[in-house]
């Protein structure tokens, strides 16, 4: 079975604050990251090869560096790893990214054997959309499971899960090929052995422009993109307000008469 | 498509350094540099030049004007389960009636699912001129394949000029799959929606980096102009039963009603049932709490205000709480008109899942826990005298 992750490369978010006099995002010093729920994807997809036989292929798209993200992947028992890299890239939205990443997985099919499973985060902590998984689905036209919560038996070509709801869970049977967007609470990501350390350290990474994943230039990066940001500021902060003090008799008397109208309006 | 700083026009003021929301730009020797890995192209910087020393080049496509005048109508996804229209989906209705007056057209609800003529009716009295209902016993429950085929077709036949749907779990996975199909932009978790007097087109507001950043998006080249929106941002519209409106039957084959995936079992856990997304109060819990049984404590005082129990993930990695009552970053977003937290510190990921909260309320012993800095009323004191005398005084005050 191969089974492919997509990963993303973000700023670690504790640390993503607004610089209140320039009112731009300090970036420096930020460590950047595998975005959290891709750490779910990837060890969902090592715990089925370790299942079913096979391998992991873990794919990125994003600029140079984003190849150390690549590496922890290799060393949590990812077996190949493919950096999509190119300047037509910038400025890609959903759609865009989701159109790229469905090309290098075409590509991937043809060079590692063909594909059973992709898996995703359920969204990126930066971008926040949580469209480029379903997107990917729809321009390889295979079926989605979104918010997969549990992956119950691989049988016959199916694959059975438990999709998160807002009131529980849904139980889907999918057939392959099929991509599962996945979240918290279907495992708990391992630590990197030594052994996977080494061999991160050492992998080959390949890496793939735009012309090597045969992608319509006019379907990449701003062009390929139909949303367009048009101004970016920082919400009016919210600031404390008022300190209610005194005896708790009081205080609750206080809070009690501040928030009767809140409560009943 | 590229950016380019314009050496001889620039003149080294760093204007353009303050707008760059990804730190992008610097200046060495009085010039702008851009350092093309951290651009984003996003733009942000160029009007922000007042020497026009910035250029970016877009795509001809996007410079070449295209005649929309044949796509009308503000469209809402009206999301159901069990036959029951969500409450998201009448905030959208609302929304979309003022936007729809402001643009001079009609507002469309589209409803898939079966037996649901009732809900058709509301989403008329809602606001909605006409309904387009597509009934089938096998359209039930949600299936993405399914359902993405029949708005696609319906969006194909009709050319709305704006289509909105919650954010919520379905209307992500849905609207992420007609998006790509139409061709058309999407724009995720819309905090903010509006239309721009002279272009006419949808201005669409949105959070992002765990909401630190705000971000307005338009998608002016393609229509619909798709968005997924917050709930609880927008009003629920006053239902008035003597509205007129049209409901329109669709029709569908077996072929568009297709689905490669099979939906076995719909599970209800019980601890879910008060929906913590949909709650206009939560009281929520942190490590303070220290245990299970202790979150008794606010379980009464959210009876006796009809609210919901949330918990920090202190709270639910430690076991006291199931994780589907996480507030913040891996957890649920939320956004009630009231949260209370009792014993929670207030780190950057439980807040980002709560700060658009109307009001804050923090009880925390220790005075300078950053959870006071996003709070309307702090109290500094211990949860288990606090809680327990609020539990007792909103039952006086509320219901005597
Ligand atoms: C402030 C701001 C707001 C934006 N708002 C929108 C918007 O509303 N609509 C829109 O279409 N675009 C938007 N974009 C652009 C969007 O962030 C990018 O397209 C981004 O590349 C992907 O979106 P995401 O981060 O939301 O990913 P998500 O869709 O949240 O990611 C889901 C999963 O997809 C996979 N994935 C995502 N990106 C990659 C990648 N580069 N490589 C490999 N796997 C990946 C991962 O498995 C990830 O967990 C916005 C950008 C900014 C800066
Ligand atoms: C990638 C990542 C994602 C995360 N996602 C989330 C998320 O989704 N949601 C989330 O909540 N956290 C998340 N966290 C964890 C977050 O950083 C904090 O660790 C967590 O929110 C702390 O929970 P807490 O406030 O309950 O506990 P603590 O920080 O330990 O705070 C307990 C507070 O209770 C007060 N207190 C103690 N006893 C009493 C008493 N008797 N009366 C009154 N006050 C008392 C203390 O003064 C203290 O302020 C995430 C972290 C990471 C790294
Ligand atoms: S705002 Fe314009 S003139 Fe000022 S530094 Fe930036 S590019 Fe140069
Ligand atoms: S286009 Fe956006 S990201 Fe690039 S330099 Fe300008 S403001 Fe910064």
């Amino acid at each position: 079975m191969n089974i492919i992750v997509c990963i993303k490369q973000v700023p670690e978010t504790t640390d993503v604050r607004i610089n209140p006099e320039t009112n731009t995002l300090i970036r420096d010093g930020v460590k950047s990251i595998i975005n959290p729920f891709d750490m779910y994807a990837i060890e969902a997809g090592v715990r089925l090869k370790e299942k079913m036989g096979g391998k992991v292929i873990v794919i990125t798209m994003g600029p140079p560096q984003a190849e150390a993200a690549l590496r922890e992947a290799i060393s949590m028992g990812c077996d190949e790893a493919v950096l999509v890299s190119d300047r037509a890239f910038a400025g890609s939205d959903t759609w865009a990214t989701s159109y790229t990443l469905s090309c290098a997985i075409r590509k991937a099919a043809k060079e590692f054997g063909g594909y059973d499973v992709v898996i995703c985060g359920k969204q990126a902590s930066d971008g926040d959309t949580a469209q480029v998984g379903p997107g990917i689905s729809t321009h390889l036209d295979i079926p989605q499971v979104t918010y997969v919560k549990k992956i119950e038996e691989v049988k016959d070509n199916t694959v059975k899960v438990e999709r998160m709801t807002e009131e529980g869970y849904d139980v889907i049977s999918a057939p392959l090929p099929v991509l599962f967007t996945v979240v918290k609470e279907i495992n708990e990501p391992r630590i990197p052995s030594l052994k996977g350390m080494m061999r991160a350290k050492s992998a080959k990474i390949a890496v793939w422009t735009a012309k090597d994943i045969d992608a319509d230039p006019k379907d990449l990066g701003l062009s390929g993109s139909p949303t367009n940001v048009v101004r970016i500021f920082t919400p009016a902060h919210r600031t404390g307000g008022q300190m209610i003090t005194g005896e708790t008799g009081e205080i609750v008397a206080k809070v009690a008469g501040l928030l009767k109208e809140v409560i009943t309006g | 498509m590229s950016i380019k700083i314009i050496t001889e026009k620039c003149t080294g003021c760093t204007l353009c350094v303050k707008t760059c929301p990804f730190g992008a730009i610097t200046v060495v020797n009085k010039k702008a540099i851009i350092d093309l890995h951290k651009c984003n192209l996003c733009g942000a910087c160029v009007p922000a030049c007042k020497f026009k020393a910035i250029l970016l080049e877009k795509p001809a496509a996007a410079a070449e004007k295209k005649d929309f005048s044949d796509h009308k109508g503000v469209w809402v996804f009206a999301e159901q389960k069990k036959g029951k229209v969500q409450s998201v989906s009448f905030e959208l209705v609302g929304k979309a009636r003022e936007l729809a007056d402001k643009l001079g057209t009609y507002v469309g609800a589209v409803l898939i699912g079966h037996n649901v003529d009732l809900g058709a009716q509301e989403l008329v009295s809602a606001g909605a001129d006409t309904v387009y209902v597509v009934d089938e016993p096998q359209l039930a429950n949600f299936l993405d394949e399914a359902y993405s085929k029949v708005v696609i077709k319906l969006i194909r036949k009709y050319k709305p000029d704006i289509m909105l749907s919650g954010a919520t779990i379905i209307g992500r996975s849905l609207m992420s799959r007609v998006a790509i199909t139409v061709d058309c932009g999407l724009t995720a978790d819309c905090t903010g929606l509006d239309i721009d007097p002279d272009r006419k087109i949808l201005l669409q507001t949105r959070p992002a980096f765990g909401g630190n950043i705000m971000a307005t998006i338009i998608s002016p080249n393609h229509r619909p102009q798709m968005a997924t929106v917050r709930h609880k941002v927008f009003n629920q519209p006053a239902l008035d039963k003597h509205r007129k409106g049209k409901i329109v039957k669709e029709t569908f084959t077996a072929s568009d009603l297709s689905n490669r995936t099979t939906l076995l079992d719909v599970v209800e856990e019980v601890e879910n049932l008060v929906n913590l997304a949909e709650a206009d109060i939560i009281v929520s819990g942190g490590r303070a709490l220290g245990n299970h049984e202790n979150f008794k404590m606010l379980e009464e005082l959210a009876q006796v205000l009809g609210a919901a129990v949330g918990a920090s993930r202190a709270a639910v990695d430690s076991g006291w709480m199931p994780y589907s009552h996480q507030v913040g970053q891996t957890g649920r977003t939320v956004a009630p008109k009231l949260y209370i937290a009792c014993g929670i510190s207030g780190q950057i990921q439980h807040l980002v899942g709560m700060q658009s909260s109307k009001v804050i309320v923090a009880i925390n012993k220790d005075p300078d826990a950053p959870i006071f800095k996003v709070a309307t009323y702090g109290i500094v004191g211990d949860i288990f005298e606090i809680v327990p005398a609020l539990t007792k005084k909103f039952k006086e005050v509320l219901h005597k």
